[in-house]
């Protein structure tokens, strides 16, 4: 009786480590983040979205990347920031081609200073809502910024990250208010996601790729 | 002890632990039950959840009594033989009993729910998603102000056809209106749960799913998705206003002229979307 006990016990311990270890292992898959550079009172986030990963484990994925202090692409999209900041100023490059809006209202520009976007160095407050290619959306900021594609015929096309500007790309530019210290998601409202059930499964659904964190502290 | 004694003190057991239960649970801390008094339907609901905990408490009572006194009288010793109950066979009246008392129970409480369903709350379907043709309705569905709520992972809009079609990531209704929620989604299955509201209606890609409230007070209400949807679903929230009337006409002219560029590019109005993108993936 005793020992059957001992082996209920011990089963269900190994059960729940099994689980915790499961789940250390998903934590620890969780990007490193990149810190912007910071000029002032002005942090700088400097990030590009690429039509192709291009490496393991999932090359074929639509991906963010962001630049670290240094001035080397990260695939991560854990964006920390300095609460001493008072706005953060934002560059995407922008080397995928359009997919366009399921929800035209996402054309709309919101939550940037001004209320707009230098699209290529263009002041815009909307897009048409064909263009973009992704958004950079972060609903709790009431933030979101269409990223307009590259014309599909253009010749010089990335075809993995991280993509160089003499590639083809769009440069969206914007600034934002520096929160309050927490955590914000940010995502992208595109489907994008080549492959996957009307383009809403694999990078769409996976920090990393096509959803981040704005780390705030 | 006899049988007759062990029943005496378990239903003198129960009986005891059953009116502490009510007093606590129902008179004490029943006014405070979710979801709250903002509208007829979360009135009926908080009625609707008190009547039937106080009916589950003796239930509940009984199962616990039980087995406490079971376990502490009729323990087997450490050292005595390992032995079961005498079985009970051929007992019709406990068995009809039983049966009959469950019964009553279960048919009497779906009674109940359909009734209050259908016809309590000012006849508006308890704040539940109806589908696209809802059988009960408010005296006034007619001029019901439409609003639509547009599901997509991970966030929440809104539709105004009243008033140009603008759409806005902002809900705000007016006190004292008929409001008729047109819920559907843009990609996966969510659930527009507006909590004090008393609303919760599935919104499915390429359905219309109905919801009736009227709001008597003014106040906020959290907007919720209840279906699990993805990576983000969990954050997938928002917060409502309910406003008077004058507010609520300045804020809708307010969101018609700040989306004035974008509602050009919407789609005209529809209780159902699913425009596809250029590329789908």
């Amino acid at each position: 009786m005793r020992g059957r006990l001992l082996g209920v016990i011990a089963s269900f311990g190994l059960l729940v480590g099994v689980v915790v270890v499961y789940f250390i292992f998903i934590l620890e898959e969780a990007p490193p983040g990149v810190a912007a550079s910071v000029h002032g009172t002005t942090a700088q986030l400097t990030l590009q979205t690429d039509a192709s990963y291009g490496h393991a484990p999932y090359p074929d994925w639509v991906t963010y990347e962001a630049r670290d202090p240094s001035g080397h692409w990260q695939h991560s999209t854990i964006l920390k920031i300095p609460a001493g900041t008072r706005y953060v100023h934002v560059t995407v490059y922008e080397y995928d081609t359009a997919t366009g809006l399921r929800n035209p209202f996402f054309a709309y520009v919101r939550g940037t200073v001004g209320g707009v976007i230098q699209l290529n160095g263009r002041p815009m407050n909307y897009v048409d809502a064909a263009s973009p290619a992704h958004t950079f959306t972060a609903p709790d900021l009431g933030l979101n910024v269409p990223l307009p594609g590259i014309d599909s015929s253009a010749k010089n096309q990335c075809a993995a990250a991280p993509c160089r500007t003499s590639e083809a790309h769009n440069t969206i530019s914007f600034t934002f208010k520096t929160p309050k210290p927490g955590n914000y998601r940010f995502q992208c409202i595109v489907p994008c996601a080549l492959g996957f059930l009307y383009g809403f499964g694999g990078p769409m659904q996976t920090i990393g790729y096509m959803d981040g964190m704005i780390e705030v502290a | 002890m006899s049988e007759r004694s062990h029943l005496r003190n378990f239903l003198l057991l129960w009986l005891g632990l059953t009116v502490v239960l009510e007093v606590v649970v129902v008179v004490i801390l029943g006014h405070d039950i979710p979801p709250g008094s903002m509208t007829n339907d979360t009135r009926a609901q908080h009625d609707v959840i008190v009547t039937l905990t106080a009916i589950a408490l003796p239930v509940l009572a009984m199962v616990w009594t039980y087995l406490a006194y079971a376990a502490v009288n009729f323990r087997a010793s450490a050292d005595g033989p390992l032995e079961d109950g005498a079985p009970d066979r051929g007992n019709a009246r406990l068995q009809i009993a039983w049966v009959a008392v469950t019964a009553c129970m279960v048919l009497g409480l779906a009674a109940y729910g359909s009734i209050d369903l259908l016809s309590g709350a000012g006849s508006s379907g308890v704040g539940s998603g109806e589908g696209p043709n809802p059988l009960a309705k408010p005296a006034n569905a007619g001029k019901a102000l439409q609003v639509q709520v547009i599901a997509q992972q991970w966030v929440w809009t809104f539709r105004y056809p009243a008033y140009g079609g603008v759409e806005t990531p902002m809900l705000e209704i007016p006190v004292g209106t008929d409001v008729e929620f047109h819920v559907t989604s843009l990609d996966v299955v969510h659930s527009f749960w507006a909590i004090e509201l008393g609303v919760k209606a599935d919104a499915v890609p390429g359905a219309d799913n109905v919801a009736f409230v009227t709001a008597d007070r003014t106040g906020s209400f959290q907007v919720r998705c209840n279906e699990l949807c993805g990576l983000w679903h969990g954050h997938m929230n928002t917060t409502g206003h309910v406003v008077g009337a004058s507010v609520f006409k300045q804020w809708i002219g307010g969101q018609e002229s700040k989306y004035a560029g974008v509602t050009k590019q919407l789609p005209p109005y529809s209780t159902t979307y699913y425009p596809q993108p250029i590329r789908n993936g």
